[in-house]
């Protein structure tokens, strides 16, 4: 075989993922290809994680014994699909002799983000509700444009991950039904769940781009890791999302909201984009409580670790 | 009701709180395992043993006990008929508040819990009662998974260098101070066994001690030579305080309104 100089590899490399070709963790790569799926499959990753917190808090809590069962399993499912990007993510990053290890320290450093959802509060049980009609609502319209994406280990693990949220969102709205159509009591509670999540739904998407994509989505849809714009797809959640809102008889947090037929998009409030920088790097409502968690387990389980070593190298 | 109904009763409340407090401590658990593969294995095996919980509590449900969300989040800690063993908290703090958790704790409790579990399920497969025959089988096919879950755990610990087998072998001791409390069917034992329901309660204890002595035998690692009496007998509804705080935790959402639906 030829020796190909790297101007003739990234050529053959961008003429493949343009005609629908895909990578795989052992074909050749871009070094910033590489990059940017290493930080958004780890921070993909790590939201799964990170995600499972606010609801674990309800898991002990939830009110019947097929709720208890159902969120279990629910938080379990989340967990899973962490391990199974954080695996993805390890391939990648194989080469540059990085390990899971990295990565938890980079969460704990504040290096790695996880996304502005989980630095949320959940002190109710309508936000768990909330958090799995709403919040995998919207990941599962950002994880079904990437499903399609360039890299072929994280389009299958997309695959299998879209599927479980939709059994998520199933079980987020069956309980958010349930309070909808309950006592006041319930419905109270309900309302002012998605009346505080309602922003930070907005800035899940991240911000909008005004006319100017970011450099970073100019990249991950110039390398087909991405295929539409925050904007883009914070308006299929309104259109998916926001006459369903309605419907169940809540309001939204932004009386401006409305469909504007001439454009054929929502016009809406824009949240506190300062505030979002703020929550994500750390400086959210519990970012500080649930990373204490996550860094307080890792370090108990030192010993843990310590000892499964000490099996392998026995073993070898 | 008359005495046999009593004592079914009885032994189905045993079964199903056993089940359903250690779940509970499974589900503190969850997002704090040792690794994220633990996690997303001990939650599942939580669930199963939620699962066995509520078909316990549905059975009781059908005996006309009450619904079986009541009898689970509305009783009060002395109608509770599990052992102490497992309304044990994990360890210090909250779950959500800088929980200290012992996972050597963790894996002595709840395999040498599920190999007695798996002991009483054997043992019902010959009870007079049909619906426990029946049970016993489909658990007991999930258990066993369970099982050799937590017998390559205890082998990695006990092989796992100084500080881990310390630590599991710690754990262990303070797993059998409590142990006594599995072995006893409570003020109704006489009762349960002259209905035939299980076999008598001496009987299931030799045949735990036999499976966990060669369990831990393997791994070099040993039951402690005797267990003291348990200090509270739940089987007669005697709890620590730590059972009034797991039942506030698990029904506090279901207390706002039990009429409700949730």
């Amino acid at each position: 075989m030829i020796a190909q100089t790297h101007d003739e590899k990234l050529a053959a490399f961008l003429e493949k993922i343009d005609n629908g070709g895909k990578i795989e963790a052992d074909d050749w790569m871009p070094d910033d290809y590489r990059t940017q799926l290493i930080k958004l499959i780890s921070m993909h990753g790590m939201s799964e994680i990170m995600g499972a917190l606010p609801e674990k808090e309800w898991v002990p809590k939830a009110p019947t014994l097929r709720r208890k069962l159902a969120i279990m399993a629910k938080v379990q499912d989340e967990m899973g699909h962490g391990q199974l990007l954080l695996r993805v993510a390890e391939d990648l990053m194989a080469p540059l002799g990085k390990t899971r290890e990295d990565m938890l320290n980079d969460l704990f450093t504040g290096r790695l983000k996880f996304h502005n959802v989980f630095h949320m509060e959940a002190p109710t049980w309508a936000d768990a509700g909330v958090i799995g009609w709403l919040v995998d609502g919207a990941a599962i319209i950002t994880q079904t444009m990437s499903l399609d994406t360039s890299y072929a280990p994280y389009s299958r693990a997309l695959h299998r991950i879209c599927a479980e949220e939709k059994f998520h969102a199933q079980h987020g709205e069956s309980i958010v039904l349930a309070l909808a159509e309950g006592t006041e009591q319930q419905r109270r509670m309900l309302q002012d769940a998605v009346t505080r999540w309602w922003p930070a739904l907005l800035m899940f998407f991240g911000p909008p781009e005004g006319g100017k994509i970011s450099s970073n989505q100019q990249m991950n849809m110039r390398y087909k890791i991405r295929s539409q714009t925050n904007e883009e797809l914070r308006q299929v959640f309104f259109d998916k999302y926001v006459p369903r809102i309605f419907h169940l008889g809540l309001t939204l947090p932004d009386p401006t909201i409305r469909y504007d037929e001439a454009a054929g998009q929502w016009i809406y409030q824009q949240p506190d984009w300062d505030e979002f920088k703020q929550i994500v790097s750390g400086h959210g409502p519990r970012s500080v409580q649930r990373l204490d968690l996550r860094k307080l387990s890792y370090q108990q389980a030192q010993w843990v670790r310590d000892a499964l070593l000490n099996n392998t190298q026995q073993a070898i | 009701m008359n005495t046999d109904q009593k004592a079914l009763q009885e032994l189905l409340f045993q079964l199903a709180d056993d089940d359903f407090i250690l779940a509970y401590r499974g589900s503190e658990w969850l997002g704090l395992a040792p690794h994220i593969e633990e996690d997303v294995a001990f939650s599942s095996m939580s669930q199963d043993t939620m699962g066995h919980a509520v078909m316990f509590y549905e059975m009781l449900e059908e005996l006309g006990a009450g619904t079986a969300d009541d009898l689970a989040q509305l009783r009060k800690p002395q109608d509770f008929r599990n052992a102490v063993l497992v309304e044990r908290p994990n360890g210090t703090g909250h779950y959500m508040e800088q929980p200290n958790y012992d996972w050597a704790y963790a894996v002595a409790r709840t395999y040498l819990y599920e190999l007695f579990k798996w002991v009483r399920l054997e043992a019902l497969m010959s009870s007079s009662y049909q619906p426990l025959v029946q049970i016993s089988r489909k658990m007991m096919t999930e258990l066993r998974y369970h099982l050799m879950h937590w017998q390559t755990w205890t082998k990695h610990l006990a092989g796992g260098g100084q500080e881990s087998r310390d630590r599991l072998q710690a754990a262990i001791a303070q797993v059998c101070q409590d142990i006594e409390g599995l072995f006893s069917f409570g003020p109704h034992a006489d009762a349960i066994v002259a209905a035939g329901l299980i076999a008598d309660a001496s009987t299931l204890k030799a045949r735990w001690l036999e499976k966990a002595s060669d369990a831990l035998a393997k791994n070099g690692l040993a039951l402690p030579d005797a267990f003291p009496a348990p200090s509270h007998d739940g089987r007669a509804g005697e709890h620590t305080e730590q059972l009034a705080d797991v039942l506030n935790t698990l029904s506090e959402v279901y207390r706002l309104d039990p009429a409700a639906a949730w």
